[in-house]
């Protein structure tokens, strides 16, 4: 069968202007799908790792109820031996954190507002979340801050307040109590979405457990995984472990349920996308195939005559159709790889539209994401109803006649 | 001497625009294994719609057409071409090689198409190029022969797989006399030589002086017919 695969590669450069213009056709359209599909990604990427970093992590262990009733009345007691167990199931390079997470009213001379007051402690938090990289102005918590707070820059300019500055947090203590105390502004942060900045106010651990009246207990315990598929398997041996206890296990899935739907929505506009940029490319691919077909008239006339199945000529001009697919479909896929790459060192900055990029849940900076299935999507899509677009001149090529055909000029 | 060819009642009409054309009107054609014959008449006279019959490239309205025995109207179109492939070789007036296969890929095809494996289909096309006059032009491409040349090939390529009859429409109408003379030459000894049939379509006086039995149409009938030794 050789000699046909040779005679379907010779064919396909018997007019060069007119393979050209239909692998250029099948480049782009391949590039497109690869470049575009990984814009795609990148931006879910970014919105995933922004979900994750703000606060969520891959998994999170909350008291019973507290996902219900975000207080005091809900918390995890005995946190050194609920830590040690956690970390013995997690795998390696994974880190978590221990936090009190409750809502509180932050108010100053002029201002006040609710607010969620996060309690950390500032060495593992900087590895689960994005606070400890986000210090745009003064200083990050230590861990022996006792009256230290530090804010978003939104909120700081809805407060009107700056670095040095008092901040008075108040919430409910676990006796059933309105807490209060005065806290120091000591760094402001920048976050991805201004939502961020304007609702978290950090202290340590120990500070809001004094405050509150918690002795050792947290609210939550945010676990980041090396990998974001890690998150089923490692929630599901927790949950085993805490089988019992009045602990809950989610995963950022769980957390995240928009995110969750964004994510099946955007793998459905890549798919969409892909097939409308194949519709595109499959009328250039029928237009030129069926110009070929009527150009090689005679000669599909002379095979039958020689005694040529239909079949045969079929599968010649499918051969035909599989090697121009091929070659545009890995140059298209290189030229995609590249620009992603190329994309991929610094990002696509989108901070000129940062308001709408941030309703829309998304990264200031976009880096694109080539994922496998994606490639592999984009290629079969294309060579799959390349190949299928193809059967219609290969059909009408094989239904003539001999006569009929080699009458054709 | 048996029959290899047998046309029965063969009648043949075309539709030209509105009005319907008689091309075959009751032909009767027996040909003998062997032979060395013309089909000749003037255009339109219908000789080559009765060759692309006898080589099932084309169908007859009515009538009985054998070759080799077999009934055409008992095969599918599958098995027409299994027939055309084993049994029966074409010389076409234009060549109609293959533009981007070389000579001996052309004449190679055909035992492709065959299923004959690739070291015996080289040796067997290397041989029957060297047979026909073209030995050391087994890599050039149609473009780089001359008509002859050409012409010779798709003898080879009738050929090569064997078949028990050759059927050549006006295979000299393109090539001068001296090749042409040449080229009927060539086919008469692969006639003698290989027992192989040979029926042309023609209105070059050459080839009716070569043929063995000289078949004039006029009209789709069969008006006269001649039979000599050459």
């Amino acid at each position: 069968m050789s000699m046909g695969f040779h005679l379907a590669w010779r064919n396909i450069w018997r007019n060069p202007r007119r393979t050209a213009v239909i692998l250029t056709a099948v480049v782009i359209g391949v590039w497109s799908m690869v470049f575009l599909g990984a814009l795609m990604r990148g931006i879910v990427q970014g919105m995933i790792q922004n979900g994750i970093k703000t606060l969520t992590g891959h998994v999170q262990i909350h008291p019973a109820g507290y996902l219900q009733d975000p207080s005091v009345n809900h918390r995890i007691q005995g946190i050194a031996r609920i830590k040690s167990m956690v970390a013995s199931e997690l795998p390696v390079r994974s880190s978590l954190s221990c936090r009190v997470r409750v809502n509180a009213v932050a108010s100053n001379a002029r201002h006040n507002g609710g607010v969620t007051l996060v309690g950390i402690d500032p060495q593992d938090e900087a590895k689960v979340s994005f606070i400890g990289s986000s210090i745009v102005e003064g200083r990050y918590l230590k861990p022996d801050d006792g009256d230290a707070i530090v804010i978003g820059r939104a909120l700081a300019d809805r407060f009107e307040t700056r670095l040095g500055r008092k901040l008075i947090l108040m919430a409910q203590d676990t006796g059933g109590e309105i807490a209060s105390r005065a806290f120091r502004i000591r760094g402001i942060f920048h976050a991805e979405m201004e939502a961020t900045e304007k609702n978290f106010v950090f202290v340590t651990r120990s500070a809001a457990q004094k405050m509150l009246g918690m002795d050792d207990a947290v609210s939550e315990i945010a676990i980041v995984l090396p990998a974001h598929d890690q998150a089923a398997a490692v929630a599901r041996r927790l949950q085993q472990r805490f089988a019992g206890q009045d602990l809950v296990v989610t995963t950022w899935r769980q957390a995240l349920p928009l995110l969750t739907s964004y994510l099946e929505l955007y793998d459905s506009f890549i798919m969409i996308w892909f097939v409308v940029v194949f519709v595109a490319m499959g009328f250039g691919i029928v237009n030129t195939t069926l110009m070929a077909v009527f150009e090689r008239m005679r000669e599909f006339g002379l095979l039958k005559a020689l005694g040529m199945r239909p079949c045969r000529i079929v599968w010649g001009i499918l051969t035909e159709s599989f090697y121009i697919l091929v070659c545009g479909m890995l140059l298209g896929d290189l030229l995609g790889l590249v620009s992603s790459w190329g994309f991929a060192i610094k990002g696509i900055d989108l901070s000129a539209l940062a308001q709408g990029v941030e309703y829309a849940g998304m990264s200031r900076i976009i880096i694109p994401v080539v994922e496998a299935r994606d490639l592999l999507n984009a290629n079969l899509v294309v060579l799959v109803l390349g190949l299928l677009v193809s059967f219609y001149p290969a059909i009408r090529a094989a239904r003539f006649t001999p006569v009929e055909a080699m009458r054709q000029t | 001497m048996t029959t290899i060819v047998a046309c029965r009642n063969v009648n043949k009409t075309y539709q030209q625009g509105k009005v319907m054309v008689n091309a075959l009107e009751d032909i009767n054609l027996e040909v003998a294994t062997g032979s060395f014959m013309a089909l000749a008449g003037p255009s339109g006279s219908g000789k080559t719609t009765l060759l692309n019959i006898i080589g099932g490239l084309d169908l007859a309205d009515s009538g009985d057409i054998r070759v080799n025995g077999q009934a055409y109207a008992e095969l599918s179109s599958a098995r027409m071409a299994e027939l055309r492939l084993h049994k029966i070789g074409f010389v076409f007036q234009a060549y109609n090689l293959i533009p981007v296969l070389s000579a001996i890929e052309n004449v190679e095809y055909v035992m492709l198409l065959q299923g004959v494996d690739s070291a015996q289909r080289r040796r067997k096309a290397m041989q029957i190029l060297d047979e026909v006059g073209l030995d050391g032009k087994y890599d050039r491409r149609p473009t780089e022969l001359s008509g002859g040349q050409q012409q010779r090939v798709a003898v080879a390529r009738a050929i090569v797989s064997d078949p028990s009859i050759v059927l050549a429409d006006e295979p000299t109408a393109n090539l001068d006399s001296k090749t042409g003379e040449s080229l009927l030459q060539l086919m008469l000894r692969m006639n003698r030589q290989r027992q192989v049939t040979f029926i042309f379509s023609t209105h070059d006086n050459m080839v009716m002086a070569y043929a063995q039995r000289l078949v004039i149409l006029k009209d789709g009938r069969i008006a006269d017919e001649q039979t000599k030794t050459v």
